[in-house]
């Protein structure tokens, strides 16, 4: 493989290496967050912060932890970097996000995306060239999160941002409850495939 | 809160059918997608995942009321007075769960293969997955720093094993379902993960009508 440049280190992840449209991983918090536009940025924001920072520090450690113990030693250092975060977060965002964000905050830590980026690049590369990996994983994860609750919300609450797109739209409510987010993810997943094949390329 | 036999009853519908961890909750999603090709892997992690998440029940509710929660009975009080006053829920939750549940599962698997061979060759794949289930740290939060009451070591196992219940019930019924899905002629940009998504949308949508039957 070639070595990429800094820069497309960082824009691999917006769309062609995707961790939510492309590998489909850390569906969880995707699907539950998703009904409102300011609830996905928040968790984006969040995901960013911890993976940029893990793949920091498991970079500076990768020479020194033995192979057979490094997934525990991961998972205490994307931990430590959740409390964190779900400390910072508690202390300067709106009651309302932090309310709506709930578990899934601590539950960062068993996120895929993160555990996986940690294994398979920060576990490799230097420490500059991790940190950027996992802010542009984390910007394409926050874009995919972005995506899906523009769609949720505006087709769920009939605004966007909490501004109402049109007056004689009715709002399905469907859409921000479970069933919804399935449907959505789906769609997309499906809209995205057809691209490829209608492209020529492979699935 | 009474501990009475309605009220675990309570407990149980509502985490299997109501609020049922993977079709109302989002949560262990990753398993759900990842190991329903076929109907026993489904079964055998759906069993490996019920023990765990029992097992993380009770022991992070004696973590949570003994080590973590402000009071006179904070066992870390006895050494640092002070942490009788704060408590550690904020700083310590995370970590110490997440060290329980990889401790429990690593534990589990060990003592499965020296007692029951037979259940460790058909679960044994899966155990080391569950680590990263969120499915397992979302039952320990939700049985003490996130439950809507104050729990009970009793509640908070039963609703454990309910949760496990609910995500091995929602397994099978979604391997059944790809199992049908897997000689169907699906259209091609929506082969493999995206049609498993809208079914699972319609399951959610079947599991909707469950919603008011209890309030927990």
């Amino acid at each position: 493989m070639k070595e990429l440049t800094l820069q497309e280190e960082l824009t691999k992840g917006f769309w062609h290496q995707n961790p939510l449209f492309v590998a489909v991983l850390g569906n969880c918090p995707a699907l539950a967050v998703t009904t409102t536009i300011t609830n996905g940025l928040a968790m984006g924001a969040a995901v960013i912060m911890v993976m940029m920072c893990s793949n920091i520090i498991i970079s500076l450690i990768r020479k020194q932890v033995p192979k057979e113990v490094r997934i525990p030693c991961y998972i205490v250092v994307i931990a430590a970097f959740v409390t964190i975060v779900e400390l910072l977060m508690k202390a300067y965002l709106p009651p309302e996000i932090n309310e709506s964000l709930g578990i899934f905050i601590p539950l960062i830590v068993v996120n895929c995306i993160i555990m996986y980026r940690a294994e398979v690049f920060a576990s490799q590369y230097s420490v500059l060239r991790s940190a950027i990996d996992g802010i542009g994983m984390g910007m394409g994860f926050t874009v995919a999160l972005v995506i899906i609750s523009a769609i949720r919300e505006a087709a769920g609450c009939g605004t966007i941002l909490g501004i109402r797109i049109s007056e004689t739209y009715q709002p399905a409510s469907i859409m921000i409850m479970a069933p919804g987010a399935f449907l959505v993810l789906g769609l997309l997943l499906a809209f995205f495939n057809y691209r490829k094949l209608s492209r020529g390329e492979k699935v | 809160m009474e501990i009475g036999l309605g009220n675990l009853f309570t407990i149980i519908i509502s985490v299997v059918f109501v609020n049922n961890f993977v079709l109302a909750r989002f949560l262990g999603l990753c398993p759900f997608l990842g190991v329903t090709q076929k109907t026993e892997s489904a079964m055998g992690m759906g069993m490996a995942v019920t023990f765990v998440m029992t097992l993380a029940s009770a022991v992070t509710w004696f973590i949570y009321n003994y080590l973590l929660l402000p009071g006179e009975h904070n066992l870390f009080g006895v050494l640092f007075p002070t942490i009788k006053e704060t408590g550690m829920i904020d700083v310590l939750k995370t970590i110490s769960y997440i060290l329980v549940i990889a401790t429990l599962v690593q534990l589990v698997e060990t003592v499965m293969r020296k007692t029951s061979p037979a259940l460790y060759e058909g679960l044994g794949i899966y155990l080391p997955l569950i680590t990263t289930n969120c499915a397992v740290l979302g039952v320990a939060l939700l049985g003490t720093t996130n439950a809507p009451a104050r729990l009970s070591l009793l509640e908070a196992s039963v609703q454990g094993f309910a949760a496990g219940i609910g995500f091995l019930i929602a397994m099978l019924l979604m391997s059944g379902i790809r199992e049908r899905l897997a000689v169907l002629n699906v259209p091609r940009s929506f082969q493999g993960v995206p049609i498993a998504f809208i079914s699972t949308a319609l399951m959610a949508l079947a599991f909707m009508g469950f919603s008011g039957m209890v309030s927990w």
